[in-house]
């Protein structure tokens, strides 16, 4: 096993954006952080011998934009009632969760060499009993929409602003339990809460579209009385201009079609659908490091995350 | 009085409840006093008999409609946000339809959620085992953190639901629309993981809970006739189960008779005896359902499957014959 993770925990961190920043400026810090929590979750696997850097790498760009541009949450308080919420309901990415939980300083970086390990809390699906920051026990799919419309719902009652945000798999939106939660968003008028979809259009073992077509999705999340928006998922740009606008319109839950590429950007795994869970042989990773480190920083130049004081 | 227990019908001296009544009138109370209390149902505002609490707070009460598996999630989410969901629902759609939600969502997320299967067992008994919930107990007793209560009357409901609204993390109450008498004193105070002795006795323990009761009580009666002291414990809390009164009743009284309006498989017959076989071995006899139940009122069906008050009797004397 690489101890790269280790040596990586006095790296500068990134953490969230500047509000006052430029919108370019916002962006260009996005982008960069993305890439790190990218290298961070190569190596997180890489190192664990596990995981599921595809559906990893499809939501990187958004759980970034969510952390460091968009949920009102604080590390220090992580269980304040007043925070934003956030539901990972893919919770097979649990690895790309946790990087960027350290981005942002929920957990310290060091944390994420035990990954997988036995006793860690870094279980290979989150667990908010062991993780700050995290808030459901996930990984059966089909849990988060549930929950995040009930925690909604909870925040409407309290007359709070605060708002509650869940991203979904596409392949996820089979389980019918999104459905009956989606009726009961729409029928609350939760414009409260915010549905993201990392429509990748691969599910494990092939396409969507060839397995149990979810076409046409943007329709049938309107029909359910959803406000859709449709961006590309790893826009930075479009992503923090759409989560921080929502509600798209007053009175109705949003729901955010990303498009998105399992693997991106890797050459070999971007749209592949056996990067589900492989693991990268070292040829691989080392492939992959390069291609996420174009400038051809030495490895142990990389960026990673020191621990948060 | 207890003892003098021996019809299953109601009398002027021993009146009949729907343990439905009791357990609205508490939700009530205990949201009259505490803002965090919400209900959550799916379409049973009427069988749970909740219209009044709809009436009083409308906005404390949320209908998912006929969707269990979204129910059990909003009422994780609710708790998420500092609310205490009580779900209530019929136990056989409850349980079955929205398991893994219990088991991830309440039981592994070990969110604050008390989940109250209404009109469990065969109370559905003419609609068939679609609507029996029998079950329910061997599902989620296999369920860490998850406690499961079977109260036996309303005094016990209301007692442990004022219990539940306290205690922080998942709860599973049944809640009997079977009509049963008033076992426990109005002062009654639930213990969780508690055992109650009913009545005392040395030949031979009968443990039971929820719509059991009174018939064990019954048989008790019956076997005092014929010279048989029998220990009565009810047990309303299967998970924790109480290990010290299941032991001691092993070792002081050499024989078990369990009887439950469930399955036989995984129930509280099995927790007794999974305690009996590891600390103190004797014979332990399980009544409850064995099968998909044939039509027929639980009334019916429990006396069919043993449970009439002769039928535990039987069964006690039986078990007594195999003591060692």
């Amino acid at each position: 096993m690489t101890p790269l993770l280790l040596e990586h925990a006095t790296m500068p961190v990134l953490g969230r954006v500047d509000p006052l920043a430029t919108r370019e400026g916002q962006i260009a810090h996005l982008a960069e952080l993305a890439r790190q929590i990218r290298i961070q979750d190569l190596k997180l696997v890489h190192h664990a011998g596990a995981g599921h850097i595809g559906g990893d790498f499809s939501a990187i760009d958004i759980l970034a934009t969510l952390y460091a541009a968009v949920l009102n949450v604080d590390p220090g308080r992580p269980g304040d009632p007043e925070r934003d919420r956030f539901f990972l309901s893919k919770g097979h990415v649990a690895g790309a969760l946790y990087t960027t939980l350290a981005a942002v300083g929920f957990l310290p970086v060091t944390e994420l060499a035990t990954f997988l390990q036995p006793l860690s809390a870094l279980n290979g699906h989150p667990n908010r009993t062991k993780v700050a920051g995290v808030e459901a026990n996930t990984g059966p799919l089909g849990h988060g929409l549930p929950i995040a419309v009930g925690h909604a719902i909870a925040a409407k009652l309290d007359g709070s602003r605060r708002r509650t945000f869940v991203l979904v798999g596409d392949g996820e939106l089979q389980e019918g339990s999104n459905w009956e939660a989606m009726m009961t968003a729409a029928h609350h008028a939760l414009d409260n809460l915010v549905l993201i979809v990392d429509r990748n259009g691969l599910q494990q073992g092939a396409t969507i579209a060839e397995t149990n077509d979810l076409e046409p999705l943007p329709a049938k999340a309107a029909a359910f009385g959803f406000s859709v928006v449709e961006l590309d998922g790893h826009d930075h740009g479009a992503l923090l201009d759409a989560l921080s606008a929502a509600p798209a319109t007053p009175g109705r839950p949003t729901c955010v079609i990303a498009r998105t590429h399992k693997g991106h950007p890797i050459s070999f795994m971007s749209d592949n659908v056996n990067w589900h869970h492989r693991v990268p042989k070292a040829t691989e990773f080392e492939l992959a490091l390069a291609e996420l480190n174009p400038t051809g920083l030495s490895r142990t130049g990389l960026a990673g995350f020191e621990e948060q004081p | 009085m207890i003892d003098a227990l021996t019809t299953l019908r109601p009398t002027e001296e021993q009146p009949l409840f729907d343990c439905r009544d009791a357990y609205v009138e508490v939700l009530a109370d205990l949201a009259r006093n505490d803002q965090r209390i919400v209900a959550v149902v799916n379409d049973s505002v009427g069988s749970s008999k909740l219209v009044d609490f709809e009436r009083a707070f409308p906005d404390r009460l949320v209908n998912v409609g006929i969707a269990e598996q979204a129910m059990v999630g909003v009422a994780a989410g609710l708790a998420n946000g500092g609310r205490i969901p009580f779900v209530s629902a019929a136990a056989c759609f409850l349980t079955a339809r929205a398991l893994e939600q219990i088991k991830v969502d309440a039981g592994y997320s070990n969110y604050n959620i008390k989940l109250c299967g209404m009109s469990p067992g065969m109370a559905y008994g003419d609609l068939g085992p679609t609507h029996h919930s029998i079950e329910d107990i061997a599902w989620l007793r296999a369920i860490d953190n998850m406690i499961i209560i079977v109260p036996a009357d309303p005094i016990e409901t209301v007692a442990a639901i004022r219990w539940a609204a306290e205690h922080q993390g998942p709860v599973y109450i049944r809640v009997s629309r079977m009509a049963v008498p008033k076992i426990n004193p109005d002062d009654y105070r639930f213990r969780p993981g508690r055992a109650v002795t009913l009545r005392d006795g040395d030949d031979v323990t009968l443990i039971s809970n929820g719509t059991v009761i009174s018939r064990t009580l019954a048989a008790a009666h019956l076997l005092a006739a014929e010279g048989v002291s029998a220990r009565v414990l009810s047990i309303p809390t299967v998970k924790p189960l109480d290990v010290e009164a299941v032991v001691a009743a092993a070792a002081e009284t050499g024989a078990i008779v369990t009887a439950e309006e469930s399955t036989i498989s995984g129930g509280l017959g099995s927790a007794v005896a999974e305690t009996v076989v590891d600390r103190c071995p004797v014979p332990v006899k399980i009544l409850g359902v064995p099968e998909f139940a044939p039509t027929g009122s639980a009334s019916y069906l429990l006396d069919r499957y043993g449970m009439s008050p002769a039928g535990i009797r039987d069964a006690a004397v039986q078990t007594i014959a195999r003591r060692a």
